[in-house]
């Protein structure tokens, strides 16, 4: 015992750092700044804490697909491993721009054009814009703050018909509301493949809600699902249409899903780990524990005997 | 400290074991009050001489044993041990037995635990009163609903001197809980948490001690239960609908 917390008192600083890297990279959606502000003041450490940040803060940013507001306030960039250039630097496809980001920071500090060979090819752009403008009509419906956008992950310099192709779509919304104690973040990734020879498209779609309340207590919310559909291949604004149609309906489903799951909660689930009222129907005879000495008895008339 | 509350107010309720042994790894100055002020998800032991389980917790704990509260013996087994008086211990058998009952009304299955001990500074006594169940449709869950889930209770009482055929109660309780649904059609669904409330009650002594502590416990497991329906599901459910909301409210919009 007593090695055991000599050792313990005698962290390495590699041990510290990867502490400090767990806490970073399980904050819930959006409150990485306040526990990287408490996790400094535990670990204490200057130079351990900068080392763990400048590890964490890209991937967090990246998985949490968090949206990042251009230097000239145009619009939003995404921060995601579909659009990474370089490990600070993030393609906006719509206006064709690059963004400089800060990790740590979490701002983006400057963007310049996007050069040819970053951008995909014009047969590809065709696909890509015309989904890009779908998905902007529809997040813009459905979404009060969401931001999306569509990157070519595959085949993106394809330069016409006769070859596959991939496309993946990223809608992120987040809500931060840190004076109601209460935080949450949307992320929906639809990876779509377009197979050339078989005239087909392949949808995977992945969706993530998370929330988290915490005032006096601390309650959170986890909620995945993922589907694959498949639909015809077809010229870019028919493929778009129908690609948005699928994502449209798949995700106003998925809701009202969520919404069942919480209003199963009261009678079903929720009763599976305590009841709202004992089997009896009427509150506990606290007044008659005395008669517990002869708890067999009574064991055995309420039939909960072993 | 501060922060490192902070940190735990804020990280995974499922995750919050992790974090704390991180906390006491980075904070072992802090590992007294790191331990009584961060609650874990509770143990269970198997009672040598009767089968049956028990729980763990500070209350029963000297060393590295544990008092079981049905043979009252420490597992393993330890020379000169802490009993609680024969006084004591006879109020504890009996809390042990209703809570019993009171636990399969409500849950309808799972373990409780009560132990008491000797208060000396207040000179009244403590009580602590744990629940365990485990709502799985592979462990006491009734209706398979759920993949997971998991109660954990804990109510600490003081109690205090007998005044004027009156006695103070300051009950502190916790519950910890988790449960998670998961089918093909709408994936994995989980809530997690944790709550901690207090109260302060002065009743008559005449009911007896026990029949008191009982009405307190109850009235207050029946208040959590209900924060956690109404309020802290209800908000996370609230955060969703903002983030993306249902049909209705977006049609609704173009009016308010």
């Amino acid at each position: 015992m007593a090695e055991e917390e000599y050792y313990d008192s005698e962290l390495s600083d590699k041990q510290k750092k990867e502490i400090a890297k767990w806490f970073l990279l399980n904050s819930p959606a959006g409150e990485i700044q306040y526990i990287a502000k408490d996790l400094k003041s535990v670990l204490n450490d200057e130079r351990v804490y900068n080392e763990a940040a400048q590890e964490a803060f890209p991937l967090y940013n990246k998985s949490h697909l968090i949206s990042l507001e251009l230097p000239d306030r145009s619009g939003d960039v995404l921060i995601t491993p579909y659009n990474e250039l370089d490990k600070n630097e993030y393609l906006d496809p719509r206006d064709a721009q690059v963004a400089t980001v800060n990790h740590v920071k979490q701002v983006c500090t400057e963007a310049r054009p996007a050069v040819d060979e970053e951008l995909p090819s014009p047969y590809i752009e065709e696909y890509r814009y015309a989904l890009d403008a779908e998905m902007l009509k529809y997040v813009g419906e459905a979404y009060p703050k969401g931001v999306c956008s569509v990157y070519c992950v595959n085949g993106k310099d394809v330069e016409g018909p006769g070859s596959n192709f991939e496309l993946v779509v990223v809608i992120s919304a987040v809500k931060q509301s840190p004076k109601n104690f209460c935080n949450g973040s949307w992320r929906s990734v639809w990876n779509i493949e377009f197979k050339d020879e078989v005239q087909v498209l392949v949808i995977r779609g992945k969706i993530q809600v998370g929330a988290h309340y915490f005032e006096e207590g601390n309650v959170q919310l986890d909620a995945k699902n993922e589907c694959k559909v498949e639909t015809k291949f077809q010229a870019p604004e028919e493929s778009a249409h129908s690609i948005a149609n699928i994502i449209r309906h798949h995700e106003a489903e998925y809701l009202a899903s969520l919404e069942a799951s919480y209003s199963n909660l009261p009678d079903t689930t929720f009763k599976d780990l305590r009841r709202k009222l004992p089997v009896t129907r009427t509150l506990f005879p606290w007044h008659n524990t005395s008669q517990f000495s002869l708890t067999r008895d009574i064991q055995k008339e309420l039939g909960i005997g072993k | 400290m501060e922060a490192a509350m902070g940190l735990i107010r804020r990280i995974h309720p499922k995750r919050s074991d992790t974090a704390l042994s991180a906390l006491l790894s980075l904070l072992p100055h802090h590992s007294s009050d790191l331990l009584s002020q961060v609650d874990q998800p509770l143990q269970v032991l198997c009672d040598v001489d009767c089968g049956k389980g028990f729980i763990l917790c500070e209350y029963n704990r000297d060393a590295d044993s544990y008092r079981s509260p049905w043979s009252n013996k420490y597992h393993p087994p330890l020379e000169e041990a802490l009993f609680p008086s024969s006084e004591l211990r006879k109020l504890e058998i009996e809390a042990n037995e209703a809570f019993t009952i009171y636990r399969e009304q409500y849950y309808e299955g799972g373990i409780s635990s009560v132990y008491l001990w000797e208060d000396d500074e207040r000179e009244g006594f403590v009580a602590c009163f744990l629940i365990k169940k485990d709502g799985s449709k592979t462990g006491h869950g009734r209706r398979g609903y759920l993949q997971e889930g998991a109660w954990d209770a804990i109510h600490v009482i003081e109690v205090g001197p007998e005044e004027e055929k009156a006695v103070h109660y300051c009950l502190t309780s916790t519950v910890m809980l988790s449960l998670t649904t998961n089918d093909e059609s709408s994936g994995t669904f989980s809530l997690s948490g944790s709550i901690r409330r207090q109260m302060n009650m002065d009743l008559a002594i005449a009911d007896g001690h026990l029949c008191n502590m009982g009405r307190i416990i109850e009235e207050m497991e029946g208040r959590l239960r209900n924060t956690l329906d109404q309020v802290y599901f209800g908000k996370t459910k609230e955060m969703v609908c903002t983030l993306r909301p249902p049909p209705e409210i977006v049609m609704r919009l173009p009016n308010s």
